[in-house]
Formats: structure tokens, sequence, C-alpha cells
């Protein structure tokens, strides 16, 4: 243990905590660029085996030289390394990097920058993802107190079974089957008896833009399916192992209701772990979120991605999930660190 | 002084432990197995799936893709019991058909995630020092990649996709963690009192590693490896089914199920569901499988 800079630093007066969050933004910049040159990477070998995504974009018309060229400066791929397979074209790598820390991260056929695309698209995945998180949140707390308060009772077993069939079944199957159900079957038996607008919206088979919160809802439910299992499990099982706690003990010994000791005594502290696996599978969620608007045909950052494969634009697919990947390590990274600010318990070293 | 103790105390254990039964880990495992239902409903379930996928002609005589177009969209009856889909085709047939893809795809996969996992594990846990430094660091960047968006990118710059192009994709970003429970479970045994014997009677590392260390990582990596059977068999699905991973006319159950969502609304929920039984089943029953698996293999929880 003990990283590269932790002896060299031992001269300043530096606290165990600076240090640590001084090793993990060291930590963070080799990660970062390690990423980013995997998805460089990828996208050159695949160019380099399937040919240029600059000539993809015209489809079955034949460009002249010059759109061609034109188009493959718009990408980037006018390097001739990407003609010579097994070349990981470093020097296109070292000036997308440049042009990065710009904040150009490339554009479209239609030559609109992509950051801009993205901050268009945003606001929708932003919102599916908050929703996700706070059903996630909900339900499976409710869910993992209803099972922990008593194992081997029959709120043990319900959601011991449900959460297993959540994990198992693949996401965009429980989104398809919710909405033959409960968007196409429940969904039109609603406009037919003329519910209000907010009802129609939280059961619509696609995003609507007049109901920007409600037609999300149930998008949402579908994104948190997954974390929402383990959310369910893992208060289950902290609630459990607390609940045998001598403080809980205590607590029942000086006579406090059975609500305030679950409620505020075991429940606080089985919501720990519940909280950290949060923060790790937001790269799921955001991974997630992608197939979901798949799904439903939402028109956020997955949307964006779904239309850029269908047109063959490869390079916006690169571009966008380079973005995701970025946010992904920097919530990684602020979770990592506020984590360390705040529980005194985890060992910095 | 603790680890004499501790020697003491697991010699105490196992002295215990050779009372009340004397078979191996791997016969008491099979002997766990045995009594657990959801483990032989899971393990039956993946034989009749994987027979599919070797033997289709032993569930069907009908072609998949020998499709008259007057059939299109039947409702299941006794001619075509799942009906039939948009172009005519026997719905059944292509349903028993698109187990092979996925099959191939978990397999293979993992077969290769296994392999370079075990590799780059025990290179890192039993050499220590800068290469597992090195390794560590390799494992972590790609950790760093969520595994779907990273296949997304790889999989949207191939013009032509197969299931080797997806199996590619799978293993080049799989083998992180299979590498880390590896990496543990040799730096946990590699300075027990039986390898060091081992070593002072001077075996070379490479029996040291595969005779004496690897098959303590077996256990771990075997019940990691049924359950990323399933997350792969899940995972070709949902690529198909967003239309980067398989495309028609191959016959994969993620195709299926994208393209029997277009008819849900008009009335056929049935070019839904059979396809998304049949792949829900075959992914729950890997991961419940890897569930008993990692329960019957773990003697703490005994």
């Amino acid at each position: 243990m003990g990283g590269p800079g932790a002896g060299g630093l031992k001269g300043l007066e530096v606290t165990p905590l600076g240090r640590y969050l001084a090793r993990r933004l060291l930590q963070f910049v080799p990660t970062l660029l390690g990423a980013l040159f995997i998805l460089h990477y990828l996208m050159t070998v695949g160019i380099q085996l399937n040919g240029d995504p600059a000539r993809a974009v015209f489809g079955d018309r034949t460009p002249s030289q010059s759109q061609l060229q034109a188009m493959q400066r718009v990408f980037g791929t006018d390097d001739p390394c990407f003609e010579q397979a097994g070349n990981p074209c470093l020097t296109v790598f070292v000036h997308r990097l440049e042009n990065m820390a710009q904040g150009d991260f490339g554009v479209d056929s239609r030559e609109r920058p992509v950051v801009t695309l993205i901050a268009e698209h945003a606001p929708i995945t932003a919102r599916l993802a908050l929703l996700a998180i706070l059903i996630e949140l909900l339900v499976g707390v409710t869910a993992g107190v209803l099972a922990g308060l008593r194992g081997g009772s029959f709120w043990d077993y319900v959601v011991k079974v449900s959460t297993t069939m959540l994990v198992a079944i693949p996401i965009f199957v429980v989104g398809a089957v919710t909405q033959l159900v409960l968007g196409v079957e429940f969904g039109s038996w609603l406009k037919g008896v003329g519910a209000p607008d907010l009802l129609t919206g939280l059961f619509s088979i696609a995003y609507r833009t007049d109901q920007p919160w409600a037609s999300l809802v149930m998008p949402a439910f579908v994104l948190a399916s997954l974390s929402l299992a383990t959310t369910a499990r893992l208060t289950r099982t902290s609630l459990m192992e607390n609940l045998r706690g001598d403080y809980v003990r205590t607590a029942t010994a000086k006579g406090l209701t059975r609500n305030r000791v679950v409620g505020v005594h075991a429940l606080r502290n089985s919501l720990i772990p519940v909280i950290t696996n949060l923060g790790i599978s937001f790269g799921n969620l955001l991974a997630g979120a992608v197939v979901t608007e798949g799904i439903f045909n939402i028109r956020g950052i997955g949307g964006l991605v779904f239309g850029a494969v269908a047109t063959g634009e490869a390079a916006t697919v690169v571009s966008v999930v380079t973005i995701l990947v970025l946010v992904y390590l920097l919530c990684n990274l602020i979770i990592d660190v506020l984590y360390a600010v705040l529980d005194p318990r985890i060992r910095l070293d | 002084m603790t680890e004499q103790v501790e020697s003491v105390i697991s010699a105490d254990r196992s002295a215990q432990a050779g009372i009340e039964r004397s078979a191996s880990l791997w016969a008491d495992a099979w002997r766990d197995l045995r009594r657990r239902p959801v483990a032989i409903a899971s393990a039956v379930v993946i034989v009749l799936v994987s027979s599919m996928a070797a033997f289709p002609w032993l569930w069907t005589r009908t072609d998949p893709r020998d499709c008259p177009i007057q059939l299109s969209k039947a409702t299941p009856s006794a001619a075509h019991i799942f009906g039939t889909n948009e172009l005519g085709c026997d719905y059944y047939a292509m349903t028993i058909y698109g187990a092979r893809a996925s099959i191939i795809v978990a397999l293979v996969s993992t077969s290769l995630v296994l392999l370079v996992g075990a590799l780059v594990g025990m290179a890192a846990g039993f050499y220590g020092g800068w290469v597992d430094s090195v390794l560590s660091r390799l494992a972590d960047i790609f950790f760093a990649l969520p595994f779907l968006l990273g296949a997304l990118v790889f999989l949207s710059m191939l013009r032509s996709h197969s299931v080797w192009t997806i199996v590619l994709a799978f293993a080049v970003l799989g083998w992180p963690p299979l590498a880390r429970i590896v990496r543990a479970s040799v730096l946990a045994t590699k300075n027990m009192d039986y390898v060091q014997a081992a070593r002072s009677l001077g075996a070379s590392d490479r029996r040291l590693l595969f005779r004496h260390i690897l098959p303590n990582a077996a256990a771990p990596a075997i019940v990691v490896a049924t359950i990323l059977l399933g997350t792969y068999v899940a995972s070709e699905a949902t690529l198909s089914y967003l239309g980067i991973g398989l495309q028609p006319p191959e016959i994969s159950w993620g195709i299926m199920i994208a393209q029997g969502q277009s008819y849900v609304t008009s009335g056929y929920p049935h070019l839904l569901l059979f396809p998304a039984a049949f792949l829900s089943a075959t992914v729950l029953a890997f991961i419940l499988l890897g569930d008993a698996l990692r329960d019957a293999l773990d003697p703490k929880l005994r």
C-alpha cells in the first residue's frame, strides 16, 4: 500500500485526508486518459477494419473526392493512419485531447457541434435519471425494510422473488412488456374513459412534450428496476444486521417505540451501504438511460446516440459516449471524495 | 503469534470437518446443489436451451427462413403454435433457432473472459510489484468504461455485425471483474503454508500457480462465470434489440423482440411475448444457477 506520492509528501504537514484527495486526483488523470484512449482505439480499429464512417454518411450515393475529403475533415478521419491496420493513431488522439480540453468534441455530419447537441438533449436524460434515483430509493428502501423487519416472512419472500426477477430479466424486456401492459392496454383504456391529461401522460407509450415529468415516470421505473433490486436487498441485509446490534437493544431497553428504533436508529445506519451502492451504480444508470430512451423513443442523449447509429454517424456516437464517460468518471471521483470527507470511518490508505 | 493461533484454529476446524464429512469441496457442493430445486430447475432450462442452440432440428422440422407471405401475422394455432411474424415465418421455429446466437455469444465470450481474466489476475496476484500495479491500473481503466456504452462504440463503428464481432467486444471489455477476483484469491492463497511447502520442495512458479494456487481461485471464478453467461445472453439481446448487435436476416431473440414490439399496438402481443419469455427464462436460469453455485461453494455459509 501507500501510493508513490505518500513518501514524498511526508515532509509537508499534510493530513491523511489531504493526502488521500491528492492521490485520488493523481489516479484520476491516467484513468481518464486511459478510458478516452480505449474509446479512441475502439473507433480507430473499427475504421481500419470497416472503412471510413465519413463514407457511410453518403449511404448509397458515391461522393466526389472533394465531398468525401470535406466530410473526412469534419469527422477528423482524414489522417492516413486510419488506413493502416493496427496503427493506434496517436497523433490523432493527442489532437483530439487538445480539442477536448478546449471544449470541442467534434461535429455531426451537418456540422453542428456535439456539445450543443448534448446540451439540447441532456435535460430530458437528467430528468429521467433523477426520477429513476428517486424511485429506486423510495421503492427499494421500502421493499428492503418490509423484507428486513422479519426475515422469512411473507414480505421477505415476495421481495426476494421479485428482486431476483428484476435482476435477471433484461431491462429492455421489462420496458417492452411494461409498455405493452401499462402503455398500450391500460393507457388506451384511460384515454377511452377520458381520464385527465396527467394520468394519460403517466401511462403514455412515448415521451410527451406536454407532460415532461409524468410521461417519464414509466421509463424511470424501468430504468430504476435494476438498481432497485440491489437497493432492496442491501437495505434488507444491513437492516437485519443492524437490528441485532447492541445499540438497537439499548434503544429498545430505554423504552423507545418500535417505529423510532427502526426508523431513526437502525434504518439510518442501514442506509450507508445503500448510498454507497447508489454511487457505484451511477454508471449503470447512465448506460441504462441510453437503453431506456431507445425503448421508449425518448429524445434525450440516448435518443441522440441511436439517431446517430441509425444514420451511420459513428463519429457522433463516439463523441457523445466520450462525454458520457467523462461525466461518469467525474461523478465517481466526486462520490469518492465526498465519502472521504463525510465518513470518518473510511480508511484512507 | 496470531498466525500460529489462526493455524491452530483452522487445523481444529478442519479436524471437525473431517469428522463430519470427508468429501472434497466439489463433492460437497454437488450434494448441496442436488438438494436445491431452484438449481435443478435452472440446470434443466440451461440444458434445454443449449440443446435448442446445438440441435434445433430436435425441436422443430420447420425452416425458420421458409416464410409464405400469405401467412403474415397469424395468431397461435395448431399448425403454428407460436403463430407467424409479419413475413409469415413460423414463430416457434424462429424462437428455437434464436437460441443459437445467444448461447454462442455467451459461451465464447465467457470462455475468453475467463482465460484473459485468469491469466491477468494470476500474473498480478502472484508476481505483485510493478506487474500488479500495471495490470491493476489497466483493469481500473477498463472498469471505468460502462460495459454497454463501450460495446456500443465498438459495434457502431462496424458496418457488418456477426456473432464474432459481438464476442470480440464483450471479451475486450469484460475481463476486469474476473481478473480482480482471481487476483484476490491468488493473493489470499500464495502465502499459505502448503504453497510455501511446495515452494521449498523446489516447485516451479508454473507448478505452484497451476497446481496449488489456481484451484483455489476456481470456485469464485466459476460462480462469476455462470452469472456472466446470463449477463452476456442479456447483453447480446439488448444490443440486437437496439439495432447495433446482430442484424436481420440473422435470427436472435433481441431482433425478434424489437420487430415484434412494433406490432404490439396493432394486436399481436405474441410476437413480443414468446421471444421475451424464452430470453428471460434463459438469463434467469444462468443467474439463479450462479447464485446457487455461490451458496454451494462457499463453506462459510454452511
